[in-house]
């Protein structure tokens, strides 16, 4: 049983019978580890991530058990394969669905960049149309490399302030995407 | 036995029709497409398909690439099953340019088409079972994946998109660790592979669910151009290995299992039997594995080694051709077909002399059958709607391209 | 069945519509004119001589600047009794580009049909539903074409002088942009 780590708690001052730390901190805390992914998956990393999500590389010891397919429950949204632009209102209109606070995880190199289909119909990047928080090269990722890019995204969500969405910056970024 | 017309038989109270968007993402779709289906109550009347959400213009791009550049290409169609899409491809220019390879790679190709084919009907039939309920049987089968997974890594360093086999060959040989662990699969995966059988094929819940759930029948299967497990099923044996043999497949004794009425449980049944033919052959395979060049002597399309390269100036110049992709291919059209995981997997390859195709038409079978769906599900429940739709294994790489 | 039945029986029925069967890598070519395109492969499919109850691909190809011979269709059957395959090209022209459908003999045309409009604008006449298949609907062009280029002519991240496409022998991106307005 020593092999099981158990997240660390943060910083705060402790007394007997009682823990007090920073507001945000505990939340970020229970974000993280318990994000509720909406799987959106297109082509050949989707498989890769039904082999993360599968018992050998097992992606429910980060919280994520529920693979949540409705995006009005779903924290993070994560593309992976390639999005044509007949897709692209589709991916956006998911991403609005989202509630607040939301993060995108780009996995794969369609997702990222286009990938190798420089071609009339592939968008060339998911961050054309959302905003991306984490990418995740590779063609596929490694099932390794997507759990890193998991661990990247619930560094985000752990150390993200409370008040970040509602900041004239965000507010200015989804600006920039006419997103309402 | 269908008994569900006489249970949902007034299932509709006021007459109206409903419209519902299934798609294009929707968790039990496996993949982008959608359905705009025109509902009777829980009753489906008819179908209106959209694909092309994933449409990245194979065809256009393959213009543009040198011959060896486009096998990656074709990882990207059926990609739950690459080895078989990039093995076909090089075979087509192996027809084209007229080549013959030695028996050597003909046996390592069927093993790792084999294995693949296996890879592709675990992916399969684990998703009916999750459509129906039973997510038990996919997490056992994915782990199975694995092991063929560490395989492929072992030829060819790459896990899903496997960029496998050169033209004239493959890039280098079965190391013993290879061997060995194609052995130890063949010890194994029967044991566990049993399990899911014992887990599904014979549920009584499981074949209540499933049978009678978008038949299609033999003649109709054939008129939309089915091929692969969904024709089988419906009673049609037709396999490309058997027809037109390629790649020595005519050395190995295997049977082509074949359903009758051409619902999911025979789809299901189908591909469960397929896989126990694919482990036979891969047996034979192994143990008649003839001694010889892991390649052909074609140095025109074969990189030579590398310590050559530095050494040789003739090996230079090949190796310079070859990564610039100046490759003397003959003029001239060429259809070649394989037996993918979904059937019959086709390569049109027109060749002006250029250093890329011309034309490259890839003949998709998800593409051509999946036409055949708002037939299949006329009538139907929405829930038998799904599983059909798992069940023909739509891969959403192959039907785009 | 081999090479002579099949074409003793077209003969037979279509007396001096083969001209010139080609077998380029074993498989019998034949080219056919478009208007006798459709009774010929009704024929194929009933005639028990013939047998052909199966299209395995169908899909065009363009040779530019050929006139009257652009645009091939090019259609694959077999006869899987026999085991015998069997390629028909037919080939039109840009100002003319109707093709009868086969969508009422085989099934399985519908979708080939469809994606054969959307890569290269061929009008398959008769065809229930013939719209945009895997591009998108507002879509003004047919991209398989070989005036257009392959990349979108839109995007703003990559720039073209350092793909070697603005200049370089002879063909710049512009030049492809004028031919594609020339040929609408």
């Amino acid at each position: 049983m020593e092999d099981v780590q158990i997240t660390q708690k943060p910083q705060g001052l402790e007394g007997e019978g009682f823990f007090a730390t920073k507001l945000g901190d505990a939340i970020g805390l229970a974000r993280a580890n318990s994000l509720w992914p909406l799987p959106f998956a297109t082509s050949c990393c989707g498989i890769e991530f039904m082999a993360t999500m599968g018992s050998n590389y097992d992606l429910a010891r980060f919280g994520m058990e529920r693979m949540s397919f409705s995006p009005r429950q779903a924290d993070l949204l994560m593309v992976m394969g390639t999005i044509a632009k007949k897709m692209g209102p589709i991916l956006r209109q998911v991403y609005e669905q989202m509630a607040e606070p939301k993060w995108v995880i780009a996995v794969g190199a369609c997702a990222s960049s286009g990938g190798i289909f420089d071609s009339y119909s592939v968008l060339q990047g998911i961050d054309k149309v959302i905003p991306v928080d984490v990418y995740v090269p590779g063609c596929p990722p490694r099932p390794e490399q997507i759990i890193d890019g998991i661990m990247k995204i619930q560094e985000l969500v752990k150390d993200e302030s409370l008040r970040r969405r509602y900041t004239q910056e965000y507010k200015s970024l989804l600006e920039s995407y006419n997103i309402s | 036995m269908n008994t569900t017309p006489q249970l949902f038989a007034n299932d509709s109270i006021d007459g109206e029709l409903a419209t519902l968007n299934l798609g294009p993402t929707h968790p039990a779709t496996h993949g982008i497409f959608q359905n705009v289906l025109k509902m009777d109550g829980e009753r489906i009347i008819s179908a209106e398909q959209t694909v092309g959400y994933i449409h990245r213009a194979f065809e256009k791009i393959a213009e543009r690439r040198p011959y060896n550049q486009i096998t990656p290409l074709t990882d990207r169609l059926n990609y739950c099953s690459s080895p078989i899409n990039n093995l076909g491809w090089d075979m087509t220019v192996e027809k084209l340019i007229g080549i013959e390879v030695p028996k050597r790679v003909d046996y390592m190709r069927v093993i790792i088409m084999e294995l693949a084919r296996i890879s592709d009907h675990l992916v399969c039939n684990s998703v009916i079972g999750v459509d129906t309920g039973a997510l038990t049987g996919f997490t056992y089968m994915f782990q199975e994946r694995e092991r063929i997974y560490d395989i492929f890594e072992g030829v060819c360093g790459a896990r899903l998109t496997t960029n496998i086999g050169r033209i004239g060959g493959f890039e280098r040989d079965f190391s013993s660790d290879v061997i060995k662990q194609i052995q130890n699969f063949l010890k194994e995966f029967p044991k566990r592979f049993n399990e899911f059988g014992n887990l599904l094929n014979r549920n009584r819940i499981f074949m209540d669910r499933v049978i009678g759930a978008g038949p299609i029948s033999g003649d109709r299967a054939l008129n939309y151009g089915f091929t692969g497990p969904n024709l089988r099923a419906a009673g049609v044996d037709y396999d490309v290995r058997v027809m037109n043999p390629y790649s020595s497949y005519q050395d190995f004794e295997f049977s082509v299992p074949v359903g009758e009425s051409g619902d999911t449980f025979d789809r299901f049944m189908v591909r469960q039997e397929e896989i126990y033919q694919s482990l036979s052959i891969i047996r034979q395979a192994l143990d008649k594995m003839p001694e010889g060049n892991y390649h052909a002597d074609v140095p025109e399309f074969y990189l030579p080694p590398k310590k050559d390269v530095y050494r040789s100036m003739e090996a230079l110049i090949y190796h310079f051709k070859i990564i610039m992709g100046e490759m003397k291919i003959p003029e001239g059209e060429v259809y070649f077909s394989v037996e993918g995981g979904n059937g019959e997997l086709g390569y049109y390859l027109i060749s002006d002399g250029g250093r890329t195709p011309y034309r490259l038409h890839f003949r998709r079978p998800c593409f051509i059958y999946y036409q055949a769906y708002p037939e299949m599900i006329k009538g139907s429940l929405l829930s038998d709607a799904i599983l059909t739709m798992s069940s023909m294994n739509v891969i959403a790489g192959e039907l785009d391209a | 069945m081999d090479k002579e039945s099949l074409l003793n029986a077209i003969e037979s029925q279509f007396p001096g519509l083969i001209t010139n069967p080609a077998e380029p890598h074993g498989m019998l070519t034949l080219e056919i004119p478009v208007n006798q395109l459709k009774p010929l492969v009704q024929f194929l499919k009933d005639d028990e001589r013939t047998n052909f109850v199966f299209l395995t691909d169908l899909c065009g190809v363009h040779y530019p600047n050929k006139g009257e011979k652009e645009f091939a269709v090019v259609y694959h059957l077999h006869n899987l009794e026999a085991n015998y395959r069997l390629r028909l090209k037919t080939f039109v022209g840009r100002e003319n580009i109707d093709v009868p459908t086969l969508s009422d003999i085989y099934s399985a045309a519908n979708w080939m049909e469809r994606e054969t409009f959307d890569f290269y604008g061929i009008n398959f006449v008769g065809h229930p539903n013939l719209v945009r298949i895997l591009n998108m609907d507002d879509m003004t062009y047919h991209p398989m074409r070989k005036e257009y280029p392959m990349e979108d002519a839109t995007r703003t991240d990559k720039d073209d002088r350092f793909f070697g496409r603005d200049g370089h022998e002879g063909v710049t991106f512009d030049n492809k942009k004028q031919i594609a307005k020339q040929n609408g």
